[in-house]
């Protein structure tokens, strides 16, 4: 075998916690894998549950950056472990579970019930009052390139990336995050949704909302999913500032 | 059913600490420009110097107009303080999170921001200090004085580190400006976000090297300079003042 071909030794090092047990205290602990071709991170935390620890948590679904269960941080940066290729990494990589969220157990954390929260605060859904209980109804046709629109902001898979990924939530957790921004914006953009833009600000019009961003940018840099989060945001300030002048 | 009454408030504080920061970046972008004028001649420096003061106007020289000026500057100064206070970190806990996140994250955007507190904090008391001075002192301006101030008042360290902090400071804010409110954003923002951050380093390496050159001839004529006489200007072409 040439040494180009010769497979590489990854070190893992992964930030272990049991929060459920009173003995246990957050550690680092270092796996050492064999590199394959085409390898990804997700794939790695596979390996070493199969051959090293057995206890080793960590979430998954889809393995296909569509489930947003992955997220971690990698070497200090929030992103998907299923997307992301050792290939293009040194052979030292770093993962811990991502902060501001409830910790289940290593890399394993409940993003679930923190968005169900931040859907309920910023009422995530269709509001038409006239038209709330008929069903029957044919919906309005939509221009095909408002449709794509709006389904490019739907992209969003709840990640937490932008959630960890930004200064500002991480000072201050009252804030609503390029998550909750980027939601919003999505329904200002659709026609079946009828709240007024006063509404909108009754949402988002503070400081722990979009006026709390400073934009650093950590959201936009880190999505996924590469969805237009600052020009969102910047299109939200704009629109919140001309409801109050 | 009526809408509850909205607290326009937030916005309109979150609209002026951007206007007051746009207004400041703009002024210290004449300012230091103006003030290079000593590296063309002190003959030029004293014009600029007299044309602030009114000359070119009423042919004759006011001092206080610089006053009434700085004054301005100072409250927009204060008022922008004022407004960017709100997003310091409040508390040990918070400044200990920031940091170790912008460490963690090894990302541009977020360290740029810890550089925009801390110069910004920095410029809470030198600029000031420079602000009043300005203010009590209008007439205290030209090529011989200003220099006198640098050397002789040892005002020169507290310039020199007031111009790295202002034009860091400046930029950086007219950077995350652009990007905060879409400003020229094109359809590919990755692309003119790119454009805006070159422009932003070309600037910032730009003025700091004006500025400083500024600085250096200004201490070398503070160093050089035979006061004995004041440090009154003497124009050769324009006669301005007592002796008229």
């Amino acid at each position: 075998m040439s040494e180009i071909e010769a497979a590489r030794t990854l070190k893992i090092n992964i930030l272990r916690f049991d929060p459920n047990d009173p003995n246990d205290f957050p550690h680092m602990q270092t796996f050492e894998i064999e590199e394959s071709a085409g390898m990804t991170l997700y794939i790695v935390l596979n390996e070493i549950r199969e051959h090293h620890d057995n206890a080793l948590m960590f979430d998954f679904v889809c393995r296909a950056g569509i489930c947003g269960s992955c997220s971690m941080l990698i070497n200090g940066r929030p992103g998907l472990a299923c997307r992301t290729l050792t290939s293009k990494m040194d052979t030292n990589i770093t993962l811990a579970p991502l902060p501001l969220f409830e910790l289940i157990k290593d890399l394993s954390i409940h993003t679930g019930n923190w968005m169900r929260g931040l859907n309920e605060r910023l009422e995530t859904w269709i509001h038409d009052k006239e038209h709330e209980l008929n069903v029957d109804k044919l919906e309005e046709p939509m221009e095909p390139a408002l449709a794509d629109e709006i389904y490019e902001l739907d992209r969003c898979i709840e990640c937490g990336c932008c959630v960890a990924g930004c200064g500002t939530i991480q000072m201050r957790p009252d804030f609503v995050g390029a998550v909750g921004l980027n939601k919003i914006a999505r329904y200002h953009l659709d026609p079946r949704d009828k709240r007024s833009d006063e509404e909108y600000y009754e949402l988002i019009g503070d400081e722990n909302g979009v006026f709390g961003c400073m934009t650093l940018l950590g959201c936009e840099d880190v999505c996924p999913k590469d969805l237009p989060l600052q020009s969102k945001i910047a299109y939200l300030r704009r629109m919140m500032l001309k409801v109050a002048l | 059913m009526g809408i509850k009454k909205i607290d326009k408030t937030p916005a309109r504080l979150d609209f002026l600490q951007s206007f007051t920061g746009l207004v400041l970046a703009i002024f210290i972008m004449g300012h230091i420009l103006f003030e290079a004028s000593i590296l063309i001649s002190n003959e030029m420096m004293y014009r600029v110097t007299i044309m602030f003061e009114g000359y070119y106007f009423f042919g004759e020289t006011y001092p206080g107009i610089i006053s009434f000026l700085a004054s301005a500057i100072f409250i927009i100064f204060i008022l922008h303080a004022g407004l960017a206070l709100r997003k310091f970190p409040a508390s040990y806990k918070q400044y200990k999170t920031i940091k170790e996140h912008t460490k963690r994250m090894k990302h541009e955007d977020s360290s740029l921001w810890m550089i925009q507190v801390i110069t910004g904090f920095i410029m809470f008391f030198i600029g000031s200090v420079h602000l009043y001075i300005m203010i009590a002192q209008p007439s205290n301006i030209g090529p011989f004085a200003s220099s006198s101030r640098v050397v002789d008042e040892l005002m020169g360290p507290l310039y020199f580190l007031l111009l790295l902090s202002v034009i860091s400071h400046a930029f950086i804010g007219l950077y995350r400006l652009a990007l905060k409110w879409g400003f020229m954003e094109g359809e590919n923002t990755e692309i003119s976000r790119k454009r805006f951050k070159a422009l932003m380093k070309l600037m910032i390496a730009a003025y700091i090297i004006i500025g400083l050159a500024s600085l250096a001839k200004y201490t070398y004529i503070g160093l050089t300079h035979d006061f004995s006489d004041g440090v009154k200007y003497k124009s050769e072409t324009i006669n301005v003042g007592e002796d008229k």
